[in-house]
């Protein structure tokens, strides 16, 4: 790989930079990719799939939302911005971010710091690949914006960690930081970059406005469940439960849906709240015991853990109380295991107040 | 023309999108690949993907909960 860092011969056109833009899908980082492609640098955009984004799942899962409009914003960024957007799969290697942050947690169970510090070095791995040979990389960070990650002391901390040390290029805070390669090169022209710090949006929306982007995403908290507090409190449930750390992609998928009650420790219960629920949760039968009403209409139930016959009465009972046979005196259920052996029982719906507000996870 | 096929049912997005897109790169230019998926949430990320990318969506069916994509690279 050649990586010509030396002023170009004024003799020859000077050769187009390449830049990877790190796309969550949010504003920052469209805007990011936005201010380095205006000055003529060949921008692609990377993003990567932990297992814990927002993205997509829970409005593919849940019907209510049918009518909303499904996109991807990282697609739908690439596309405003005309660029090539190249996902990567991570999920595997990103258990060990959130299990082992070097740099601790934020608020929940987000490691922010350590996970920035981790997408950079993928991207520089793949970027600095002969095959794709790229310059340098662009993050949408701005000084102040997040209070794990996103501060003056981690901008460096992450350049440096990350491995892509002068080739991370903030656009929107690079005035706040040391000149980066890109801009000591002239690959970019440092006084066309901005100084946007603290928690603010407005300097990023009136840089939205100049460019002509509406209807870009702004969620809460971020794009990534773990830092919700209830998904946070979820996945510390099924940690404890386990008695020990560990998840596989199919825990954290399931962790989005449906309410999860622990009546006992040793199990809890997945019930569906909705058709589209149900329609995810049946993808799961050949993994679990479920339990389904059969004399009324009501929710599928997953069984997570291990239970002797005495727990899936007690799971019966509460699956029934969410059924519509809720108020009747018996509800008859089918208890499936994972290959497909079945029964039918009669139960009594769990009354309403034996239900204890604190198995709701 | 061949036509090599992906099953991404009961996947989510962005995997059902990730697992096309590697597909694709396995193939020459001009080969066509179907990716059968459940996700409604593909029917807005495959084409916006492969537009972005510059492949060509061929075909888009859907029976019952399944939507079958040809895709030529």
């Amino acid at each position: 790989m050649t990586q010509n860092i030396s002023s170009q011969d004024t003799s020859n056109p000077p050769k187009q930079r390449k830049a990877v833009a790190l796309i969550s899908g949010g504003l920052d980082s469209l805007l990011a990719a936005k201010v380095v492609q205006e000055q003529g640098v060949h921008v692609e955009g990377i993003n990567f799939y932990t297992g814990f984004c927002v993205e997509g799942h829970t409005h593919a899962i849940r019907k209510k939302d049918k009518d909303k409009q499904k996109r991807n914003n990282s697609l739908w960024v690439a596309e405003q911005l005309g660029i090539k957007l190249h996902i990567i799969d991570i999920s595997e290697e990103y258990k060990d971010i959130v299990l082992n942050p070097k740099h601790g947690y934020g608020a929940n169970l987000n490691p922010c710091l350590d996970c920035k510090i981790f997408m950079v070095n993928q991207a520089q791995a793949w970027a600095w690949a002969e095959e794709n040979d790229f310059d340098f990389i662009i993050t949408g960070e701005v000084i102040g914006q997040r209070p794990k990650s996103q501060r003056k002391e981690t901008m460096p901390i992450i350049a440096r960690e990350s491995g892509a040390d002068d080739r991370l290029l903030r656009p929107l805070c690079a005035k706040n930081l040391i000149p980066t390669l890109p801009e000591r090169e002239g690959w970019v022209n440092r006084e066309e970059l901005y100084g946007f710090s603290g928690r603010s949006r407005k300097p990023q929306f009136e840089l939205a406005k100049k460019f002509g982007f509406e209807d870009f995403a702004q969620p809460a908290g971020g794009c990534c469940f773990l830092t919700d507090a209830n998904y946070s409190k979820k996945l510390a449930d099924l940690w404890d439960a386990r008695g020990e750390r560990r998840y596989e992609l199919d825990d954290i998928m399931l962790l989005k849906v449906g309410r999860h009650i622990r009546p006992k420790k040793n199990f809890k219960l997945i019930v569906s709240r909705e058709e589209g629920e149900n329609n995810f949760l049946r993808g799961y039968k050949k993994q679990f015991t479920s339990i389904h009403t059969v004399s009324h209409g009501g929710p599928l139930t997953l069984l997570d853990g291990e239970f002797d016959k005495e727990d899936i009465k007690l799971a019966a009972q509460i699956a029934a109380r969410y059924s519509g046979g809720k108020n009747a005196e018996q509800v008859t259920v089918q208890v499936e295991n994972y290959k497909g052996t079945s029964y039918v029982m009669d139960i009594p719906p769990m009354p309403a107040d034996d239900v204890k507000q604190e198995w709701h996870v | 023309m061949s036509q090599q096929t992906l099953d991404c049912r009961n996947l989510l997005c962005p995997m059902p999108v990730i697992r096309t897109q590697n597909a694709l790169k396995e193939l020459s230019e001009g080969e066509l690949l179907e990716v059968t998926c459940t996700d409604p949430g593909t029917l807005s990320d495959i084409p916006t993907w492969c537009r972005i990318n510059e492949h060509e969506v061929i075909s888009t069916k859907e029976i019952g909960h399944e939507i079958i994509f040809v895709i030529k690279k």
